[in-house]
């Protein structure tokens, strides 16, 4: 078989045979199980508790959750914009970079308080490091709080009638410590062997062997590159992110960080079904998610594999496939790979451009983000999964004409309600968004780096990965402009906060409901069928949302180019 | 929202402590004992030092070319064209990049022409090309040099990296290692 393709399965499975283990081992730190890393941590937290005045042990109800959740994010939002435009006279800024303005500072702040880490800047000449390692710490905490939120969830299924979902700040701190941390830490120390820097001296200039004087951007990047895969956030460090040969220097770097995106979101779809003790749950969403992951990442392989048929056409030698855009140490299969792994899981990290891929592969690139819950971000993923496997349970139900319920739980009309605008804030916010863009052409053709499809496909694409809170991006967009820095601040906001709360809140009017123990009538929600069920409601919901966009994008130039 | 407002500042700031400072000095600390000591891996030629990742510009006929670069291999910044695959604009680009090659390199078919040598990389700063990247430049290096074809191939087959561990990934060729290894062997 070819290396290129070994490499790919080999990630994947490599993946999948980690995530199991570290699945069980998040579910005894959820569940507050004796583990390993105790004696380092737990000393470790009482001091963090002891000096924010926090007890623990506190319980909370979903609203009070969602209000500790709210506050703490507000915060950092504040303290992030007083960071980000007072960093250049701020020390640590080797390479005297200036402040941000209010409007890319609104951008960025926002877009890593909710794990998008959209960049509307390039990290050589946009940041000092002072603003790169407060970044970095929003990579931690963004990504804890999409954990905790996700073990809301659990909780609500695991005690059979509940007010209380347990401690916020408890599920939090120990999703930083306990879980980002150590995973990061290795990643880091890989990374750093492999030749990603990790100093923290400024650009060096150098003589070329032919003669050129250039300079190259160094910095303290491989601690960061560790945070940006584990919690799924996916800003670089330098512009290019993960193509950059310092971000991500070899082929076994490749591997590192392609397992490391995908560990924590696989792993959490295991810790569920320990959790609350119903491992077959787990299987059943597993298979759902790899079945729709499979269904969009094979044909991107195939198609970027083949090559541009424009560039095939002038008779060169085509055999690597599409290089635009793309590096010769990961070649064209990786970087197929990855451009689904990065966009089905929120960490829209790149390493090849996406601009530049074949056209049906940026539909795909789409897609996975419109439905955004195939493993889906740190945490978050399975919220969004959760949301459609209510909507699911609903249709069986009226299908079979019984009360819907989710595991003893009957669902009502005030969950119902929560869940259809949920699943439908997704599409208003993307499209939207874009036909207000497509309508205001003064602020925004001038932005577009391609022209005709292309260049519509550039549009819809900053919003869905604004949306889908992924922050990759069709990068020849010129996006570093007040109309695209506000306007997908908003979306932003919206996308991380409302897709949070709404499921939280149907976990919790749940919980508070009464057990109804199984019974021969019961729909058994852990089988194939319903898989089947939960696949057709998301396959439904995405087509018949998205697909006229995306056949004046990505489906037009296809039919241009072919 | 009042009563967690205070806890939820100190809160922030222990953890900033512990994210931003501890956490970085400790893998600061472990990459000390990495290749250069974390500043990025150094080729060392002539008494000057390149970086062995950061791809480098070569133009001269007497040089293997590198790949194009939407950065001009300036690594203050880093970046690929972003080109889509049907702009009407950028293929007339990739064929004034292909007329070029062959009028600098006589007697090469079209068809020998690898794909990478007429694309931009992503990061603007490639460090590799294809072997076969390497081997349709040969007869114009051998004639710029006046060196044996044959030698020239032999010092692509010594550069040539196989995929990790044997199994994984594409072969490749370090551009700025192959041209040191050049300027080696016509010192001699």
């Amino acid at each position: 078989m070819n290396t290129e393709i070994l490499g790919i399965i080999v990630m994947f499975v490599l993946t999948v045979l980690l995530a199991i283990p570290l699945g069980k081992y998040i579910a005894k730190v959820y569940g507050g199980e004796k583990t390993l890393l105790d004696p380092i941590f737990n000393p470790l937290e009482r001091i963090f508790y002891k000096v924010s005045g926090i007890n623990p042990q506190t319980e909370m109800n979903w609203k009070q959750q969602m209000v500790a959740m709210i506050s703490i994010n507000m915060i950092w939002f504040l303290l992030g914009m007083l960071i980000l435009m007072t960093q250049g006279s701020l020390p640590l800024n080797p390479d005297n970079n200036p402040s941000m303005s209010a409007d890319l500072a609104f951008n960025t702040v926002i877009s890593f308080v909710v794990n998008c880490n959209l960049q509307h800047y390039s990290g050589e000449t946009g940041l000092s490091y002072l603003g790169q390692y407060w970044l970095m710490f929003l990579q931690f905490v963004s990504a804890g709080i999409g954990m905790a939120a996700a073990v809301l969830v659990f909780r609500a299924f695991r005690d059979r009638t509940a007010n209380t979902l347990g401690n916020f700040y408890n599920y939090f701190v120990k999703s930083c410590t306990r879980i980002l941390l150590p995973l990061s830490l290795v990643v880091a120390i890989i990374l750093a062997f492999e030749g990603t820097p990790m100093t923290f001296e400024g650009k060096d200039t150098l003589t070329t062997l032919q003669g050129d004087t250039v300079a190259v951007s160094r910095g303290p990047a491989a601690a960061f590159v560790a945070i940006k895969h584990i919690g799924t956030n996916g800003g670089g460090f330098f512009g290019a992110n993960s193509v950059h040969p310092f971000e991500n220097p070899s082929y076994l770097s490749n591997m590192v960080e392609m397992v490391a995106q995908m560990i924590i979101p696989i792993a959490m779809i295991f810790a569920l079904g320990i959790f609350i003790k119903r491992r077959k749950l787990s299987w059943m969403i597993f298979g759902v998610m790899t079945a729709g992951f499979l269904l969009l990442v094979i044909p991107n392989i195939i198609m970027e594999t083949k090559g541009n048929p424009a560039i095939t056409a002038m008779g060169v030698d085509h055999t690597l496939g599409a290089m635009e855009g793309k590096e010769i140490r990961f070649g064209a299969a990786a970087s197929g790979f990855w451009s689904i792994v990065t966009t089905v899981i929120s960490t829209g990290s790149i390493n090849a451009m996406h601009d530049s891929t074949m056209p049906l592969s940026g539909m795909n690139e789409l897609l996975a983000m419109m439905i955004n819950a195939f493993y889906g971000g740190c945490g978050v993923g399975i919220l969004n999964f959760f949301i459609f496997i209510i909507l699911a349970v609903f249709i069986s139900g009226l299908m079979v004409g019984r009360t819907p319920e989710f595991l003893g739980k009957k669902v009502e009309a005030r969950e119902m309600k929560i869940a259809m605008i949920i699943a439908l804030l997704h599409p208003f916010l993307i499209l939207v968004g874009t036909a207000l863009a497509a309508a205001v052409p003064q602020y925004t053709s001038a932005t577009l780096n391609n022209p005709g499809f292309h260049g519509f496909t550039e549009m819809l694409y900053e919003y869905t990965s604004s949306a889908a809170n992924n922050g990759s991006g069709f990068e020849g967009l010129g996006d570093n402009t007040i109309w695209w820095n506000i306007s997908t601040g908003f979306v932003l906001i919206l996308s991380r906060f409302l897709p949070i709360i709404g499921p939280v809140a149907i976990a919790g009017l749940l919980a508070e409901k009464k057990y109804i123990p199984e019974g021969d009538g019961t729909l058994k929600t852990d089988t194939a069928t319903f898989g089947l069920m939960v696949f057709a409601v998301i396959a439904i919901v995405a087509a018949l949302s998205f697909f006229p966009a995306l056949a004046l994008g990505p489906i037009a130039e296809y039919f241009s180019l072919y | 929202m009042k009563k967690h407002i205070l806890p939820a500042i100190k809160l922030t700031l222990i953890l900033i402590l512990f994210f931003t400072v501890i956490y970085p000095l400790t893998v600061w600390g472990l990459a000390q004992f990495s290749a250069n000591a974390g500043k990025g891996k150094i080729v060392a030629y002539n008494g000057k030092k390149y970086y062995a990742n950061i791809g480098q510009a070569f133009t001269a006929d007497k040089y293997f070319w590198s790949r194009p670069s939407a950065v001009n291999y300036n690594a203050a910044g880093s970046g690929g064209s972003n080109k889509g695959p049907s702009n009407e604009e950028y293929l007339s680009q990739v064929q004034a990049r292909i007329d070029t090659f062959l009028v600098h390199n006589p007697g090469i078919k079209k068809s020998e022409i690898p794909v990478d040598l007429i694309t931009a990389s992503g990061s603007g700063l490639d460090p590799n090309f294809s072997v076969q990247a390497a081997k349709v430049q040969v007869k114009r290096i051998a004639a710029a040099r006046s060196l044996e074809e044959q030698k020239i191939n032999q010092l692509i087959e010594d550069n040539t990296e196989g995929p990790l561990w044997g199994i994984f990934g594409p072969q490749k060729i370090n551009v700025l290692k192959l041209n040191i290894a050049l300027d080696k062997m016509s010192s001699k």
